[in-house]
């Protein structure tokens, strides 16, 4: 029997959750990576490994990996550096796994791979003269930590195509594995001055959904978007939440219109609106949304959501994760409609995914 | 030979790595080079590209703060410390 596993990477290490097909009872392991920070744990399908971006104060920042569902570890960051460019990195906040490979985003903004199952990495673009690049390692431009690539999405059947988001500038695809880049932000909103059109803008999140691979939806920090044409072009689709800003976002694993967010509260709270839990869903691609608050704390609840915290399963009736920057997991195994919290107390959380594996 | 003392944060990520060891070399920097022979990647958990150590890692030789050029003497003590840091 199948079981599901949900990564969770928190400040203080990596844990696993994990159950059966029925996701009704949770195991809990951990903390992992001797407890450092955890920005991003993900699983590797083709390989079974699961993969996290850790960066301790001492000891910087590199990738941990673990064969066995997590019980062990180890680390590398052999190739994980910009040399003596100048660009200096201080976190790997994004991670990727596709076409048997592994993409890692970093702080400062860049874009490495690894071959080899993480042991060695390289430098496979720092997106240099894009619009925006000139500025994006400018001291003067940096919010708190540091402007970076918090995620690559990955073309499910080109290997050379994805997107990378650049934290403040916006998305860029390239389709020659990193060679050239394009920016992709066309109808997105700015509500603050842009010197270039083209670039500027604030991706949160990036996801596709699994069934067409042109249909993307973006969490930004001005509104909900959605693209048909794979980015090319984008709609707001923010009508009907209860604020337009957020981090996470989910796209259901079998139907294209259906699409989850957790809005928040734009100012510098960032937490859920008046203190009441809910993950918003739309099963028309945007047109109208359904808030899904059912199990979850309605009332004095300030809790926030980071970019990676929410994570959607494969199974035949999917299950939605999330996980709070004051350390709860809350899960629904009916597509939202109900929730249950199945891991309290654990460290402020970056990040959740989720596989079912053997 | 120096005398290494290193902290217990390092001990998990490589296998076999004591906390106190002694090594053969002239400068701080040639005594790291010493350990990532043996426990590859080492180097990469204390110094940045430049190279330089780490911000929140202090090196002491013979009590004083020390840098990556800093000589070593035939019994020199050698302390790497990982500074407070965080909550």
């Amino acid at each position: 029997m199948s079981k599901t596993l949900v990564m969770v990477g928190t400040r203080k290490g990596c844990f696993m959750l994990e159950s059966n097909e029925r996701r009704q009872e949770w195991q809990l392991r951990g903390p992992y990576c001797e407890a450092w920070p955890i920005y991003h744990a993900v699983h590797d399908a083709d390989t079974g490994a699961i993969y996290a971006a850790g960066a301790s104060e001492w000891h910087g920042a590199s990738i941990w990996r673990s064969l066995d569902r997590g019980e062990t570890w180890t680390q590398s960051s052999e190739g994980l550096e910009y040399g003596n460019s100048g660009l200096k990195l201080s976190k790997v906040s994004g991670l990727t796994a596709a076409h048997g490979r592994l993409f890692a985003g970093a702080e400062m903004p860049g874009v490495f791979e690894s071959r080899d199952g993480g042991q060695t990495w390289n430098v496979l673009s720092t997106l240099d003269g894009q619009p925006g690049s000139e500025s994006w390692n400018d001291p003067a431009n940096q919010p708190p930590g540091h402007l970076g690539v918090p995620a690559i999405l990955p073309h499910p059947e080109d290997p050379a195509r994805y997107w990378a988001i650049v934290q403040g500038i916006g998305i860029f695809e390239t389709t020659d594995d990193g060679t050239s880049w394009t920016p992709r932000n066309h109808g997105l909103r700015a509500d603050w001055p842009l010197e270039n059109p083209e670039v500027g803008y604030c991706v949160h999140k990036l996801v596709m959904s699994p069934m067409d691979s042109d249909r993307l939806y973006q969490q930004n920090h001005v509104g909900m978007h959605r693209s048909d044409d794979a980015g090319l072009t984008w709609t707001e689709i923010s009508d009907g939440l209860p604020t337009e800003f957020g981090f996470a976002a989910g796209a259901h694993p079998h139907d294209r219109d259906t699409f989850y967010v957790i809005p928040l509260d734009p100012g510098h709270g960032r937490c859920m609106p008046d203190g009441s839990a809910a993950v918003w869903r739309t099963r028309d691609a945007g047109a109208t949304w359904q808030r899904l608050d059912d199990g979850l704390p309605q009332q004095d609840a300030h809790v926030g959501v980071l970019r990676e915290g929410m994570a959607v399963d494969t199974h035949e009736v999917p299950g939605v994760y999330f996980g709070t920057s004051t350390g709860q997991v809350f899960a629904s195994v009916d597509e939202g409609q109900s929730w249950r919290e199945i891991a309290s107390y654990l460290p402020g959380i970056a990040s959740v995914e989720v596989a079912i594996v053997d | 030979m120096a005398e290494l003392y290193l902290p217990s944060t390092l001990q998990p990520l490589f296998a076999g790595l004591p906390r106190r060891l002694e090594v053969d070399a002239a400068t701080v920097d040639q005594a790291l080079d010493r350990l990532e022979e043996r426990w590859p990647g080492f180097r990469d958990r204390l110094c940045e590209p430049g190279p330089e150590l780490r911000r929140h890692i202090h090196v002491y030789v013979d009590r004083e703060r020390a840098t990556l050029d800093t000589a070593l003497e035939e019994r020199s003590r050698v302390d790497v410390i990982a500074a407070i840091s965080g909550g």
